[in-house]
Order: C-alpha cells, then sequence, then structure tokens
C-alpha cells in the first residue's frame, strides 16, 4: 500500500528532480573529500556547508509549498516549525558539549551557568540522546502544527486572517525565545557546538555527511509530497483550494485534511531546521522573525507554488542570489528581494517552473490540435 | 400529531426559525418531504430558501426548530456539512461551483460515494467499478467528450450538469438543487428538466429551489411558495399559482 | 530641571540673607560663648540650645560643627565658619576680612556628636528648603524618633505647605502611634492620620504594632492599613487604565490606516508600517530644516510636519495603489506578498538615504514635562497622543460619514459594481481611499517619533500589532478599531505587573489568537448570509 503510494508519486518531473538531487548529494561531498584542494573540480568545505543550508531550505519550501500551493493555507509561521525542529537539535548539541564549556559545568550549558541556574530544567532532561532528539525533532513542530491547525481549520479561520494569526504565532514564540528565563539561551540561542553522535561538527567528513543527508531529505520530502499530491488526498486539497465550502458539502471534513497536510508539512519544516542547525552552527531567536517565515513564501512564488520542483528551484535559487548579493552589493539586496516579491506577484503568478510548465502544456497542445483534421473519428 | 409526520418523511423541518443580526431569514418555516418526492420551491427574492437549504446541509444553525432526516431519525442541526453530505443530502449551488483545476473526470472521482476519511483517501486507489460508474454519470450529464479538460475551461451549462453529476456521483437520498437553470439557453433549460426528472424516477428525492416559472411547469410536481422566511402556499404548479397570496407577493407584480 | 531646582535653591538662599538680620532678635550670643568655651559639655548644651533658637543661622552652624568647620578665635571668643571662599562671622555670615590668626576648631566628642545629630534632624524640620523638610518628616516618619515630637509640634504649627504639613502630621502621627504611653485615643487618632498618607510604607507601619499593643489600638491600624491598601490597589489600577489607554492610542494610531485600507477596502498592506516609518521622516526632516533655518519656529514643527506626512504617506500610498494594488484586488494573498516586497524596498530606500541609525526628533516645549494625578505621573508627550489619536479618530469618522468623498468611498467597498453604475469613477475612488489610509499611517507616524526611536525598522515593530487590533476589533468597522485597539493597552498593562512586559505581549497574541478561533471576525463584525457568500 505504501509501496503503490510512493510510486504513484513517480511522475517524469519528479524522477528527474529526484535523481540529480541524490546525484548532487553524492557528488558534491565526494568532490569535497576525495578529489584534492589544488583540483579544478575540488569542492571547498564551505560551499559544502553552503549548500548544505539551501538543501534545508529546499525542505523547508517543499513544506509550503504543500500546503499553500495545493491547499491554499498561506502559512506566514512556518519559519517556526523550522526553529522548533532547529532548537530541538540544538538542546541535542548543546548538551553534547559536556563538559568543554567555557565554565565546564558537566551537565549545565554555558548560559545556563551564567545565569546562575542550578540545575538543568525539566525540558531540557533526555536531549543528551540523540534517539530523543530526533523523536523531539519530530513531535514538537509536529504538534504545534496539529494544535494550532486543530483550533485553526476547526474554527475556519481561512485566507489571511490565518495568515495573519500565523504570523502573530511565528511572533510571539519569537518574544518568547528572547526570554532569558525561557531557558533556551535567550537573545544568543544555542552555539559552540562541539560534536554530533560523536563526530565533530566541524569536520570536513561530518559536514559532507550532513550535506549528504539534506539533499537525502528533500529527495525523501519530495517523494513523499508527490505521493500526497497525485493521491486521492492530494485531489481533496486542491479542491480545497479551489472551492472548499464544495468540498464540504460532498462530505469531506476539510478541517481534518487541512489538519493533516498542515502537520506533515510542519513536521518537514521541523526536520528541515534541525539538519540546518549544526551546518550553520547556531541556532538563535531571530529564526522565528516573521521577516523569514515569509521569505520563504518567496521561495515558493518564485519557484511556481503547485509545482513540488518549483519550490525547491525557488528556494535554491532564491537563496544563491542572496548569497551572490549579500557578498557583492549588500545594499541592494533587500531591494532585489523586494522587488522580487512584487514582480513574482505581479509578472510570474506560476513562477518559474509553473510558467515553463504552462509553455510546454500550450505547446503540446499546439501539436495535438495541428494534426487533427487528418484522422477524423 | 406531528409525530407520524416525521416517521414518514424523509426531510423534516418544523418551526425553523433563523436570524441574523436581527433579520429574521426564517421565521417559523415549516416542510416536509416524502421519501422519493420532487419538489419545487419558488418565492421571491429573500423568502429564505437559500438558508432553508444552508440549515438543511448544516452551513447554518437554525435558532430554534426541529429539522430531521430519513423518518425522524436524525437530527440534522447536530452535524456538520460533511456528516449530512455522508448521510446522503446533496447539494449544489446557486452559482455553479465544480473544482476548476481538476478534469471532469477527478470532479466526479472526488464525489463518487466512497470513505471521505483522509487516511482512506490517502491510500486509496481508483478501481474498475468507480471507472465504470464515473463513465455511466459521463453520459447521463452528456460529458463523455469532455473527460480530460479542466473543469475551468467548461461552458456555464455544463459546470451546471457536471456539478448535477457530482450530485448523482455522491449517490444520495435527498438532492438539493439551487437555481440550476440560471444562465441556461431554453434548450438546456428543458434537457436539464428531463434530467432532474429522470434522476427523481431512478428513486431519488429531489428539492428544486427555482425562479424560472417554465421550468417549475415543465417539471410538473408539486410546489411550495416561501415569503418572508414562511411557507405562503403549497400545492399543484396551477393550485398556487391561482392562489391570491401568491399572485400578490410573487407572480403578479 | 535641574536648573530650576538650582534656582529655586538660590533664591532660597537669598530670602534667608534677608531675614537673616532682623531674625538675629533670637538671641544665640549664649549658645556662640558656650562653643568658645572649649568644653564637650558645654558644646553639647550649645547645640541643644541652637536647636531650639529658632535662630536662622542656627541650622548652618549646626551643620558646620557636624563637617568640622566651625571654629572660634582664641582671643576674642568669636565664633566664625569656615567656607570655601574664606572666614565668616557666625550669627551674621558677615565675611571677616582679615581673617584672626588665632582660630581653632570647636571640637566634637560622641556625645556632642549624638546632640548634633538630633539638631540637625529637628533644625531640618524647620529648614527654610521645603525640600529637605519633606525629606526630614520622612525620616521621622520612619525613625519614629520620639524626642522629635516637640520639633514636630512646633514645625507643624509653622508650616505653610500643605503637603509638607500632611507628612509632617503623618510623622508625628507615627511617633505618636507607636508610642506606649501615648493615650489609646490619640494612638487611635494617630493611626487614621497615618491613614492618610496613605503609601506602602503606612501599611507597614500600621501592621508593625507589637503585640502587646491594646487591641482598640491594633485593630484601628488594621482597619486603617486595610483602607489604604484599597486606595493603594485603586491607585495601582488607575495607573494600569491610564497607561494602557495611553498605549491604547499609539496601537490605535498605528492601525487606524489600516482599519481603512484593510477593514474597509480589504488590502492586507504589510508596508503599512513603513507608511508610519515615512511620517516619523518627514517629522525628522522638518525639524532638520527648521533648525537650521528658523530655529524659532521649533514648537510649531509638529503642527507643520502633520499635512506633510500626510501628503507624503498619502502621496506613496496613491502611486501604490496606482502601480500594483490595482493589478491584485481580489486576491488578497498576492497583495500581502507583494506588499511585503515594497516593505523591505521602502525600508532599504529610507535606510539608503538617512543612514540606518537612530534619527533625533525633539519634543517640543508643550510635550515636555509631565502631569500629575494623585501619585501618578503622566508625560505630557503621552497624554497628547492620547488626545491626538482621539482627535484623528473622531476626524476620520467624519470624514467618512459626512463628506461625498466618504460617502463615495463607503459606496464603492460595499458595492463596486452598483456604485460604478451611479457613475462613480470606481477607480480614483480606491487610489483616493488607498491613499487616505496611507496618510493616516503618515500623520500616525508624526506622533510616534515622539515616543519610539525613529528608524528605517520603526514600521517593522507595529505592523503586527496594527493588524490584530483590526482583526480583534473586527473588520470593516472603526468603532471596533477603536475598541480594539484600547482593549488590548489596557489589558497589556494589566497583564504586565504580573507577567512582566514581553510575557504579557505573549499572552495577549496568544489571547488574539484563541480569539479568532471563536469569533473568526472580530469583536464588532457583521453576521449573517452575505459574509462568506
Amino acid at each position: 500500500m505504501i509501496g503503490h503510494f510512493l510510486f504513484r508519486g513517480l511522475d517524469r518531473g519528479v524522477v528527474v528532480a529526484l535523481t540529480v538531487i541524490l546525484a548532487i548529494g553524492v557528488l558534491v561531498p565526494a568532490a569535497n573529500l576525495l578529489l584534492p584542494p589544488g583540483h579544478p573540480l575540488h569542492v571547498p568545505t564551505y560551499l559544502v556547508t553552503l549548500f548544505g543550508k539551501y538543501a534545508t531550505y529546499a525542505t523547508l519550501a517543499l513544506a509550503l509549498d504543500l500546503v499553500w500551493g495545493y491547499c491554499g493555507i498561506l502559512s506566514l509561521g512556518h519559519g517556526a516549525f523550522f526553529a522548533l525542529g532547529g532548537y530541538a537539535m540544538g538542546m541535542y548539541l548543546m548538551r553534547q558539549i559536556g563538559s568543554r564549556g567555557v565554565y565546564g559545568n558537566p551537565l549545565l550549558p554555558d548560559f545556563m551557568v551564567f545565569l546562575n541556574w542550578k540545575e538543568l530544567p525539566w525540558y531540557w532532561l533526555g536531549f543528551d540522546r540523540f534517539g530523543f532528539a530526533a523523536l523531539m525533532v519530530v513531535l514538537v513542530p509536529g504538534l504545534l502544527a496539529f494544535v494550532f491547525g486543530w483550533f485553526a481549520f476547526r474554527s475556519r479561520v481561512t485566507g489571511v486572517y490565518l495568515s495573519i494569526i500565523t504570523q502573530a504565532l511565528t511572533y510571539a514564540l519569537l518574544l518568547a525565545f528572547f526570554r532569558n528565563d525561557m531557558g533556551f539561551g535567550g537573545n544568543n540561542g544555542l552555539t559552540d557546538f562541539k560534536d554530533i553522535v560523536g563526530f565533530p561538527v566541524q569536520a570536513a567528513g561530518t559536514r559532507a555527511a550532513l550535506f549528504f543527508l539534506s539533499c537525502l531529505l528533500v529527495a525523501a520530502s519530495l517523494l513523499l509530497a508527490a505521493g500526497i499530491v497525485k493521491s486521492k488526498f492530494g485531489k481533496v486539497l486542491i479542491a480545497i483550494r479551489d472551492a472548499e465550502s464544495r468540498t464540504r458539502f460532498i462530505g469531506y471534513r476539510v478541517a481534518t485534511y487541512k489538519t493533516v497536510v498542515f502537520t506533515v508539512s510542519g513536521v518537514l519544516a521541523g526536520l528541515a531546521g534541525a539538519l540546518y542547525v549544526p551546518q550553520v552552527g547556531i541556532i538563535n531567536p531571530s529564526e522565528f522573525a516573521p521577516a523569514n517565515s515569509i521569505e520563504a513564501v518567496i521561495w515558493v512564488a518564485v519557484g511556481g507554488r503547485g509545482t513540488l520542483t518549483g519550490a525547491i528551484v525557488g528556494a535554491v535559487a532564491v537563496n544563491w542570489g542572496k548569497t551572490w548579493f549579500t557578498g557583492a552589493l549588500p545594499e541592494f539586496w533587500l531591494f532585489a528581494l523586494g522587488g522580487l516579491f512584487v514582480v513574482v506577484t505581479l509578472f510570474l503568478p506560476k513562477g518559474i517552473v509553473g510558467t515553463i510548465a504552462e509553455i510546454r502544456a500550450k505547446r503540446t497542445a499546439a501539436a495535438a490540435a495541428a494534426p487533427k483534421p487528418a484522422p477524423a473519428e | 400529531m406531528t409525530e407520524p409526520l416525521a416517521h414518514r418523511a424523509l426531510l423534516y423541518l418544523d418551526d425553523v426559525r433563523v436570524s441574523f443580526d436581527g433579520f429574521k431569514a426564517l421565521k417559523g418555516l415549516s416542510l416536509t418531504i416524502e421519501p422519493g418526492e420532487m419538489r419545487a420551491i419558488i418565492g421571491p427574492n429573500g423568502a429564505g430558501k437559500t438558508t432553508m437549504m444552508d440549515v438543511v446541509t448544516g452551513k447554518t444553525r437554525p435558532d430554534s426548530g426541529e429539522v430531521l432526516f430519513d423518518g425522524g431519525g436524525v437530527d440534522l442541526t447536530r452535524l456538520d456539512e460533511a456528516a449530512i453530505a455522508g448521510l446522503g443530502i446533496g447539494r449544489k449551488f446557486q452559482k455553479p461551483t465544480v473544482f476548476e483545476s481538476h478534469t471532469v473526470e477527478d470532479n466526479l472521482y472526488l464525489a463518487l460515494k466512497a470513505d471521505r476519511g483522509p487516511f482512506a483517501s490517502l491510500f486509496h486507489r481508483l478501481g474498475a467499478d468507480e471507472a465504470a460508474r464515473i463513465d455511466e454519470i459521463l453520459a447521463t450529464v452528456k460529458l463523455a467528450d469532455r473527460r480530460d479538460d479542466l473543469a475551468a475551461n467548461l461552458s456555464h451549462g455544463q459546470k451546471q450538469w457536471l456539478e448535477i453529476g457530482m450530485l448523482l456521483a455522491q449517490e444520495p437520498k435527498l438532492l438539493l438543487v439551487d437555481e440550476p437553470v440560471a444562465g441556461m439557453t431554453d434548450a438546456e433549460t428543458m434537457e436539464t428538466a428531463a434530467l432532474l426528472r429522470r434522476i427523481h424516477d431512478s428513486g431519488k428525492s429531489v428539492v428544486v429551489v427555482e425562479h424560472d416559472m417554465a421550468f417549475v411547469r415543465e417539471l410538473g410536481v408539486k410546489v411550495t411558495v416561501l415569503h418572508e422566511g414562511g411557507v405562503l402556499s403549497e400545492g399543484s404548479i396551477d393550485h398556487v399559482a391561482s392562489d391570491p397570496r401568491v399572485i400578490e407577493v410573487y407572480l403578479g407584480r | 530641571m535641574p536648573i530650576i531646582r538650582r534656582l529655586a535653591r538660590a533664591l532660597g538662599l537669598i530670602l534667608v540673607l534677608f531675614y537673616a538680620l532682623p531674625a538675629a532678635a533670637q538671641d544665640i550670643s549664649g549658645a556662640l560663648a558656650k562653643l568658645a568655651a572649649d568644653s564637650y559639655a558645654d558644646t553639647a548644651a550649645a547645640v541643644v540650645d541652637l536647636a531650639g533658637s529658632g535662630h536662622p543661622r542656627a541650622a548652618v552652624i549646626v551643620a558646620a560643627l557636624q563637617d568640622g568647620r566651625l571654629e572660634f578665635d582664641r582671643a576674642s571668643k568669636a565664633v566664625v565658619l569656615r567656607t570655601a571662599s574664606g572666614v565668616v562671622d557666625a550669627a551674621t555670615g558677615a565675611a571677616i576680612a582679615p581673617v584672626p590668626g588665632s582660630l581653632s576648631p570647636v571640637r566634637v566628642n560622641n556625645r556632642v556628636r549624638t546632640a548634633l545629630a538630633a539638631a540637625m534632624g529637628a533644625l531640618t524640620l524647620m529648614s527654610p528648603d521645603p525640600a529637605k523638610r519633606r525629606e526630614a518628616a520622612d525620616a521621622v516618619f520612619k525613625s519614629r524618633d520620639q524626642a522629635a515630637l516637640p520639633t514636630l509640634e512646633a514645625a507643624i504649627a509653622k508650616e505653610a505647605d500643605g503637603r509638607i504639613r500632611a507628612a509632617l502630621q503623618a510623622a508625628r502621627a507615627a511617633v505618636i502611634l507607636t508610642r506606649p504611653d501615648a493615650s489609646d485615643d490619640a494612638r487611635v487618632d494617630a493611626a487614621g492620620s497615618i491613614r492618610e498618607r496613605g503609601d506602602q510604607d503606612a501599611v507597614a507601619l500600621l501592621r508593625s504594632l507589637p503585640s502587646d499593643t491594646p487591641k482598640r489600638v491594633r485593630d484601628a491600624a488594621e482597619t486603617a492599613a486595610k483602607a489604604v491598601e484599597t486606595d493603594l490597589a485603586l491607585w495601582s489600577s488607575a495607573q494600569n487604565a491610564l497607561y494602557g489607554v495611553s498605549l491604547g492610542s499609539v496601537l490605535l494610531l498605528a492601525a487606524i490606516g489600516l482599519a481603512i485600507t484593510f477593514g474597509v477596502m480589504g488590502i492586507i498592506n504589510m508596508a503599512h508600517g513603513e507608511m508610519v516609518m515615512l511620517g516619523a521622516y518627514t517629522t525628522f526632516v522638518v525639524q532638520e530644516l527648521i533648525r537650521t533655518r528658523m530655529p524659532g519656529l521649533f514648537d510649531w514643527s509638529l503642527a507643520i510636519a502633520l499635512p506633510l506626512a500626510f501628503l507624503v504617506s498619502g502621496g506613496v500610498g496613491v502611486l501604490i495603489e496606482r502601480t500594483i494594488i490595482r493589478f491584485l484586488y481580489g486576491r488578497p494573498l498576492e497583495t500581502l506578498l507583494a506588499t511585503w516586497g515594497l516593505s523591505l524596498i521602502l525600508q532599504q530606500a529610507v535606510r539608503t538615504v538617512f543612514g540606518a541609525n537612530n534619527r533625533e526628533v525633539g519634543a517640543p516645549s508643550f510635550m515636555s514635562g509631565s502631569i500629575e494625578f494623585g501619585p501618578l505621573a503622566i508625560t505630557w508627550g503621552r497624554l497628547w497622543i492620547v488626545v491626538f489619536a482621539l482627535a484623528v479618530f473622531l476626524g476620520l469618522i467624519l470624514v467618512l460619514k459626512k463628506t461625498p468623498a466618504g460617502l463615495q468611498m463607503r459606496a464603492v467597498t460595499q458595492n463596486r459594481a452598483m456604485a460604478s453604475a451611479m457613475g462613480i469613477r470606481t477607480p480614483f475612488v480606491d487610489a483616493l481611499t488607498f491613499g487616505l489610509g496611507c496618510g493616516i499611517a503618515g500623520i500616525a507616524g508624526v506622533a510616534l517619533s515622539q515616543i519610539d526611536n525613529v528608524s528605517p525598522n520603526l514600521g517593522q515593530s507595529y505592523i503586527i500589532d496594527s493588524f490584530m487590533v483590526v482583526v480583534f476589533g473586527g473588520v470593516g468597522n472603526l468603532w471596533g478599531t477603536l475598541v480594539g485597539a484600547l482593549t488590548l493597552g489596557v489589558v497589556n498593562k494589566f497583564l504586565e505587573p504580573f507577567a512582566g512586559a514581553v510575557l504579557g505581549k505573549i499572552l495577549v497574541l496568544v489571547f488574539i489568537i484563541l480569539f479568532i478561533q471563536k469569533r473568526p471576525r472580530g469583536l464588532f463584525a457583521l453576521k449573517g448570509r452575505a459574509v462568506d457568500a
């Protein structure tokens, strides 16, 4: 059943995308580890990490596309799930530091020692074990998405109202995580990580492995999302997006469907965040900033909402642009990003991939229409 | 007195009242639809036709009154839209609403009677019997050659029919059809009347809300006239058309 | 303000000097003679004499003795004070030109020091400086020094300032209340007087009576303490309400433009905060020009900035509507994204032109200082903002309800097709309405420049709050926005004492999120079939 479900998602575009992603996931680390630094095809470690970051963003974009592109739920708070997954991973990494911190406390992370805390808060217990942390990476964002979705969708909060309250949600979390007494490192967040499941986080080999895992996550998310989208469930999502109350009157519980897809999306975002943190080496409250979540929306819009590969393309393209701008023309990045929002919504509503698909569809339609008169019925 | 009536009826409304911010949309509406009956409901704008449908399908909760289904066994006021649809009440909107980004076939596929749960639909596979049923409905609503087209590309009348087809796919016991011939040509109107009669003949109960008197006459069924949130008159089209109160508020303008 | 206080002190000093001569009639020559006797016993006696003398120089002399600046001439037995500028006569304060060679300090031992401390307490109660008297009265209230009672009585008889008199009476009551040998009646009365003081110290004192105190006195003290606590709770509620209204008016200002663009037109303008920011920067530019060109007009700077800010933000708003938003009507989520992009562009543009740092916007004189209501103080700036917010609100209501332009705006938003059919130029009205909403945001920026940092990020801090206010109040209802803003402001301030500012804000956000679940269309939204048809 599961096999059929996943297999059904494999149309030509998805297969191509999967192949490319997995090839990159293998080739880039190989070019980093196996080729000597002087070699023309050698990929430096900082680029591996940068690409790894893009991969986690691509997963976040996929998660967002699943709810926005297919179900019409414009979440302006997906950064919250990403950051929560990141914090869960960050807590594990903090506990791994052990007595190697500045204060040398074997149990308490440095910031707690600094705040004169005497014991570990209860919600930090268990995070010294990877399995538990991994479970929390899935559970915490998933649970928040489920509870939030359950309440919001059951009360039929839709459209811009939903967008606004998702924004309020991540804003509230931003404020909360800034507080020192929350016990998540306040303003500075969690950083100075040493190792992950026994491997040093800074080492090139660990970086390469994390990159590969990030690509694997993109691929798995794509496969899952494609399976969902192609299933009857996915058709119901699109039906909800197009005519919510019609869907309700033919007997589908819209709130349940939305809650399920929102939860799946929240979990994917959380997983992306969990892989993001060991690669960038820090997680702090600014990840909850509403601006981050909206930026993720523009990735999807640029790539093409409602096209899964589009979300990946958009995330990589926009972030590559960001890297380039902040290096070359830092003052102009916000102009470029702002302009992107305006231009895409006005002139490219289907995004890059969506527009290409449309052009191609028109061309095949024209090709199909041309020889039609000859073999009449 | 009312009990036996409720037991006999497929749909039973008694003294239903609804108000929106002081505006009384329904003022003690009572209505009974027998199993297998076809009924036309007419009335001027604001008479409460759409609100009545909203109440029956669970979109609007009445302030008071009884709404019972299936011989009085089910209290519709306690259920949501999805549950009511699951019981076998299908609704067609005034403005045709189909899923525009889906193909005609997928529109019917989504409407087919099946488990509506999210996990069931996640792993659902289109079976041979379902495919046959879709073929059958496509033939009924004359859309077989548009099967793979997006619903968005259908004409207005075709959308209306697709929506009726979706109703059929649900295999409901009761169809609520709101202004099915609005915006149709005369020929389409007559065809639609024939289609609805055929559906009725297959044993389903149908409630048609319509403005078009020619269409109602064509249906040739019992007519209920609503006015200001209550029943003004009820009977055959000729009986109703000669009722002086009906003439005053509706026909004779 | 320190200047004013210093001026007042200098003035007080001059007055003292003026009155010094006639007051010399109060004889302190005996005390001075004792000081010159060079014996500890005589010096202590002299201090007591000086404290009771009522002589205007008594405090100066005692203070000088305490500081070791009091000297006497072994030869002439004249007592003098050493000051920074030279030597002056103790009794008159007149300078002594050739400093005598045989001066030696008046010595003190512990006994003299005790006498000095008591004398200083008593003397400061009579000090010509009102602030000192008040301080002294509070000191006695806390120390409950029984010896101070006679001086207190004398000081109360003399005191003209009502507030200091009340402080003195409270001090006297404190002394009597805690004095076991006072009569019960006197102590019960004293408890009543302390109640008048009405602060936390009074409660502490009233609750501190030892257990052997007669029950009647204790009961009276308890009743008084309870009464004070009730008063305090009332004042604290009043303070929360006042600060809440102040915060609410800020929210109202920030949200009111949004109530037009979002509430009335249904446009999600994420660049709304930047319209506020543009208004604030307009104020900054106007003030800079005034500072350099016409400093005399500074007090008018805000009044000049108001129409300009309206025009700047409103103009930008019209431009945005014509070039972007009009293509996106009916697609609210797209509008949201496009205007967010605009907000980024506007922020960066302002950052490029004015720099990323905070800009200084000054307050005109009528907005500086504060006003007191009982124990509460509120700055004039805050008060003006409350007044201003309400004025803008009422002005807007009038524009919408009473002017032809307002009528057209309402017509277009209620039924575009019909309005168009009636000959209203709907695109023009759309631009006008959106411009109005943005212009009002600009006006808000002028006011908010007074209480917030004027930086490119100014708008960002208001955008979420503004949306919360409009959504909470109910979309399409200006009165809802007013009620929403004030409610959220007051709720926030009432939460702060328990939860702290940040947590309070989080709670309010969570509350709104939950509230929207219950009433998705806000506090005062229309209900009915048409709403989601």
